[in-house]
Formats: structure tokens, sequence, C-alpha cells
């Protein structure tokens, strides 16, 4: 088995496994502790509004509180919806999800990527300078906030190494051909070294904001308090 | 030359030229040895662990965002202040005991167990250096309510037997004596008295039914008792039918502020109890933030069922008072700005009440920035104007309250809660400030609209 085959055959299984498994035992964690009973007169009945209500308006910094945190905010962005082009809009990745899920849609650009690409290097690597001399988000951090830029950066950087290789369209189960397939091995085991760490770590914020979010909003409606 | 000794800094503000003492960072309870204070403090601590909490303790991304939003912190500019830092033994707890991979975390170590020392370094940050204002709950990104968070670990810190001393003491007298100031139902009865002919105002005691169960803060009772000629007076304009108890009077909860759940559940069936005893329809808390959180939002949780009565903040008592046209008021003169107390405001979500009780009374309102639901605490909530060894702490995060009323350019100051009350007359005194707080609930009764009916 070469190395390219053991990405895309074990280790992918293994790490999308893990990545799912591992999300799910994570939650369930979380949905199998007992649910406070409240019996206070609740000022609002709203909740479910309310709570849905708090994943849209903790989306950004609010004015009345200053706009703290506005640096970091617009930073995470940048290098979140970077993020999210590569993954979702860049043609070779719509083509390893269509191969794996059946689900495809049309690209953007290759130059759209690049310049994603550019935005979730800067941002992350900000975010990353950011940690390291903030006293505060350096009290904060311990080794889940480390390996978890490592592993969310490795994939881009591991992609950017095959930026110049030719890339042949492939049919929705079939494989593009490489010319470097250890390169592109590589590339895939960083992905699965992200999807493996997923679980465990801070990645797994993406999940659960909305339950937290959900939740305060849940509350804070009950009483009728500003969200 | 040798360098200057950082650990012991000059105190420059003092009146003599000194330097400060290294202050004494943690006081215990009990003889317990340090295995069994841990033990206490995480049973405690996994008691309260519902779904909402798992949820709050998994989630934290470390930005920080949190420390900017709180006066501790902005005025200590100490990275150990940012709130949810405040609770890390207890996230820490949650990952090597009960969260998801609790068998890893511990298999590996990768979070060592949580130590007493660690719980004694907390207290500071527990008590000392958060009033649980709830202002970094509404700036976190991931929505976690840290607030609620410090809370819960309050409640392992007693369980602990590590709380700040005073705040116990405090904490133990109202237990025992009914009041943490010592308004004993015989002082109560004695105040009520002096009061009532001195002011010349009915304040009926014990009636075995009345329609509204008035209840105050031992702080009025103790150190502004004017409010409470005041409450009568706007009662008897408004035509009720009211009474206090003396089986279920004191509405401060030092169970809920030190953390012992038992007496924050034995404080609140008081009330709850003398309520039900004169057959109350409506229950009203006096000018205490906390009062409100303890009773109207988890006082029916204590009581186990739904209240049989409803339960309002004075400030809403008196909004709707003014709605209904039972209470009249002159037009008051000049500006005011309204400083909002956190557990009734931002927590309790009645911000809109006191607004429109001076709207009522037709004032200039002059919000200060970052007024309402984004208001800066006053530093002394949640019990941390009784810990001595926090007053620099404490006073220095009320000189953001102070740089924001003076920003409001308003002429007088009113709030509706007796700690911030009692915080502001402490830092007036503190900073030699010109600045007088008021009561909301005063600034209605000097201002009704027919001055002989309130005197009758």
């Amino acid at each position: 088995m070469t190395l390219l085959e053991f990405a895309r055959g074990p280790a992918l299984t293994v790490s999308l496994l893990v990545f799912f498994l591992g999300t799910t035992w994570r939650l369930w964690a979380i949905f199998r502790r007992p649910r406070k009973i409240d019996h206070s007169a609740p000022r609002r009945t709203d909740t479910v509004a309310g709570g849905l209500r708090a994943i849209w308006q903790r989306m950004l910094p609010r004015r009345a509180y200053e706009r703290i945190g506005m640096t970091g905010t617009i930073n995470a962005y940048a290098y979140h919806i970077g993020i999210a082009v590569i993954v979702f809009a860049f043609a070779p990745h719509i083509g390893f999800i269509e191969r794996l899920t059946g689900l495809a849609w049309r690209a953007l650009p290759d130059w759209v990527t690049y310049v994603a690409t550019a935005f979730a290097i800067v941002g992350l690597v900000f975010a990353l300078a950011t940690r390291l001399t903030d006293d505060v988000q350096r009290l904060l951090s311990n080794f889940d906030d480390y390996f978890t830029w490592f592993v969310t950066l490795l994939p881009i950087v591991t992609g950017m190494a095959l930026i110049e290789q030719r890339y042949v369209p492939a049919t929705p189960m079939v494989a593009p051909a490489t010319p470097d397939p250890t390169l592109l091995a590589v590339h895939l085991l960083s992905l699965e070294l992200m999807l493996l760490w997923f679980p465990f770590g801070k990645l797994a914020h993406a999940v659960l904001v909305f339950v937290a979010r959900y939740r305060t909003g849940v509350e804070f409606t009950r009483k009728g308090a500003t969200l | 030359m040798s360098e200057a000794d950082t650990r012991h800094p000059l105190d420059f503000d003092a009146p003599r030229f000194s330097i400060k003492n290294p202050a004494v960072r943690s006081d215990q309870q009990g003889e317990l040895s340090d295995a069994e204070r841990v033990d206490r403090a995480m049973k405690a601590f996994s008691r309260d662990m519902n779904s909402t909490v798992a949820a709050y303790l998994e989630s934290c991304v470390h930005c920080g965002h949190c420390a900017q939003a709180c006066h501790f912190y902005v005025t200590s500019q100490d990275p150990r202040h940012t709130p949810i830092w405040k609770i890390e033994p207890f996230k820490q707890a949650w990952k090597r005991e009960a969260g998801p991979f609790a068998w890893l975390t511990r298999s590996f170590n990768l979070k060592p167990a949580v130590s007493a020392d660690a719980l004694r370094e907390w207290q500071e940050l527990l008590y000392d250096s958060c009033t649980m204002c709830g202002r970094c709950s509404m700036v976190c990104p991931m929505g976690i309510d840290i607030a609620a968070l410090v809370g819960l670990a309050r409640h392992a810190m007693f369980e602990a037997g590590l709380v700040p001393h005073e705040l116990w003491a405090v904490a133990e007298r109202a237990q025992r004596e009914g009041s943490p100031l010592g308004a004993t139902p015989k002082v109560l009865k004695e105040r009520i008295e002096w009061l009532a002919d001195e002011h010349e105002v009915e304040i009926p005691l014990d009636k075995p039914k009345a329609e509204v169960m008035i209840t105050l803060s031992s702080i009025e009772i103790m150190k502004y008792p004017l409010s409470i000629v005041a409450l009568a007076r706007v009662l008897k304009r408004g035509g009720y039918d009211w009474t206090l108890r003396s089986d279920g009077y004191e509405a401060t909860n030092f169970g809920l502020l030190s953390g012992n759940l038992e007496w924050q559940k034995d404080l609140s069936l008081r009330l709850i109890r003398a309520a039900v005893a004169c057959e109350a329809k409506l229950l009203v808390l006096p000018e205490c933030g906390h009062a409100y959180g303890a009773l109207r939002w988890q006082g029916a949780n204590a009581y186990g069922q739904p209240l049989p009565f409803e339960v309002l903040h004075i400030s809403e008592f008196i909004a709707r008072a003014m709605r209904e046209g039972k209470i009249r008021t002159q037009t008051l003169k000049g500006s005011v700005t309204y400083h909002d107390p956190c557990q009734v405001s931002r927590r309790g979500g009645a911000t809109g009440a006191a607004r429109e009780v001076l709207a009522g009374l037709g004032a200039e309102l002059r919000e200060m920035p970052q007024a309402g639901d984004a208001n800066w605490c006053c530093g002394g909530g949640g019990g941390v104007v009784t810990i001595h060894r926090a007053d620099e702490h404490r006073r220095r995060a009320f000189s953001i309250k102070m740089k924001q009323v003076e920003a409001s350019g308003a002429d007088q100051l009113v709030t509706s809660c007796s700690n911030c009350r009692l915080s502001f007359d402490d830092g007036q005194a503190h900073y030699q400030w010109d600045r007088k707080m008021g009561s909301l609930l005063e600034l209605v009764a000097d201002n009704l609209d027919d001055a002989s009916a309130a005197h009758a």
C-alpha cells in the first residue's frame, strides 16, 4: 500500500469515524446531563425564538459594549471565511466531497481560493501572534489552543504545496491523478489529523457554539433580559 | 543599585507613607484536610452540573474578550481577573472528572487534579474579584454565562470551607439571626415604631392577611431607614392593603452570595412562607439587586413549585402603580441619571421599570455611557462590599462608575439597590467625591403629587 493509498483508504476512514463518533460523543456528554427545571414565572415564553436570536446576535460585538473584541472578531471572520472558501469552494475539494458523499456544487474560480488562502494564513498568524503577546490570552491558553492552531494551518500549508501541481478534474467516483502522490498524501494526512483532533479540542466549538448560545438565549429570554 | 521590590509596592494613597503588606488572600472555615476540602468542592460542583453548565464548560475558545467587560480586570489589568479564568479549576475538574473524555484526561494526566491550594488561590478570584454582575456573559462570543458559573463555583467553595471569612460570617449571622446586619424581628419592630412615630406614617406589621407583602433589605433597615418611610408613603398613596411580616421581611440573601445553597433556600423559604401565611397576592422586593435574583428567579426553585403569588421588584411595583394611575407625582426638576443594579436590570430583565418610573416623574433622564443592560457594576455587589481585604480593588473598580456618572452630566443620581448605594457612599467618602447616590423609591415618595395625602 502506497502512502497515498493509505491516506485515501484506512486513514481517511478512521479519521472520519473519529470525527463523527467523537463529536457525537462530545455532544452526548452535554445532552445526557439533566436539564435545569425552572419553576419561576417566566417574563417571556418565546424562549426558542430567543435561543435562535442569541445564536445570531453573538455573531458580532455590540455597540453597547463598546464593540469589545472587535479586532479579534474581524480577524476570526477573515480566517473562518477563508477556510470555508478553501474547503467548500475550491474545485478539487468539491470533487473530494463529491466522492465521499455524492454531493457537489459549482466551484468558485481558483483565484478566489488563493485570496481566501491568504486571508486564512494571515488571520491565523495574527491570531497566534495575539495569543502569544496578549497577557490575557496567554494566560488562558493551553496545549489545545496551540495544537488546534497547528492542525488548522497544516492542511492549508500542505495544500499550497500542491498548487503548482497540474490538477486533473476527476469523475465523481474517481480520484484525480496527480504527478506527485506523496505531496497529495501528506495533504490528505494533514486534513485527517485535523479531523482526528476535532472532537477532542477546541475545533469542536464549530458545533458547541450553537448549543451554548442557544441555552443562554433561552434562559435570558425567559427572564426578559437583553441577549 | 538594587532593583525596586515589586512584591511590596509603595502605597502612595495612604495617609502616611507606607508599604503595602501582602494581604491575606485566603480564609478557611472548619477543620478539614486538604483532600476533604477538594472532595467536597468537587461533589458540590458536580451536583450543579446540568446540561447547560456542561455546554458552557465545553465551549470556551480562550478568546479573552470577557476580560475587557470586567470592571475588576479593566482597573487592575491583572490577567488573573479575566472572568473565565475565575472558574479555571472547575473547568479543569470537569475535563478530568466528568467531561466526555475524562477517562483519557485522567489516564494520561492531561489535566492535573485540582488541589486545595489552587482553590485557596482562586478564593480571591471567585469572591473578591467578581460581583457576578454578568457583564462578561454579555460579550462572550460563545454565549457562556460566566457569571452563572461563578455562582456555581461559589457553591463548591462554600462546601470546601473556603469562603472569605467576613462574607462567611455575615452569611452565618443572616442564617442564625434572620438578618446579616442584626436587623432581628425585635430590632425591626423597634425601628418601625420609631419611624412611624417620627414621620407620622402607618407601617403595618404582621397583619394576618394582606394583598401585598413588603420585604426589606437590612441595609435599608439599619442604614437607610427613610426608605421604609418612603415605602409607607407610596403604599398609602396607592391605597394598597399591605403588611410587613416579622416572620419574613429580610430579602437580602447571603446564602446566595456566599454560596451556601441550604442557607439560600432557607432564607427564601422564610419569605415565601410568610407570604403564603398572609395570603398575599403580591410580594414586593426592596431596593436590592441580588434579592431580586434570589427570589424572583430562584425562589420558586427553592420552593419546589411555582410560587402562589407574584413577585415584583419595587421599581416594577412603582412603575405598575404609576401606569394604573394609583400613584401620581409632581414633575421632577433638574436632570437625573440612573445606575442600573446588575441583578435587576442585566441579570433580572427589569431594566425598563426604573426608566418608566423616571419618565412618570417627568425627569430629564441623562443616561450614562453604557447605561441600562450594558451598565458597569458599582463593584460592591456579589458580597464583595463585605470583604475588607477587597476594598482597594473594589474602589478601583468604582472609579469607572464615577467617570460614568460625571459623563452623564446629570444633576442627581439614583439607583434602586441599597447595596449599590452603600458602595457609592463608600466610594464617595474614599474619593471625597461630591456626588451622592439617591434612592429611586425615595425620589418618588418625595415627589408624590398630593403631599397632604402622602403624609396623612
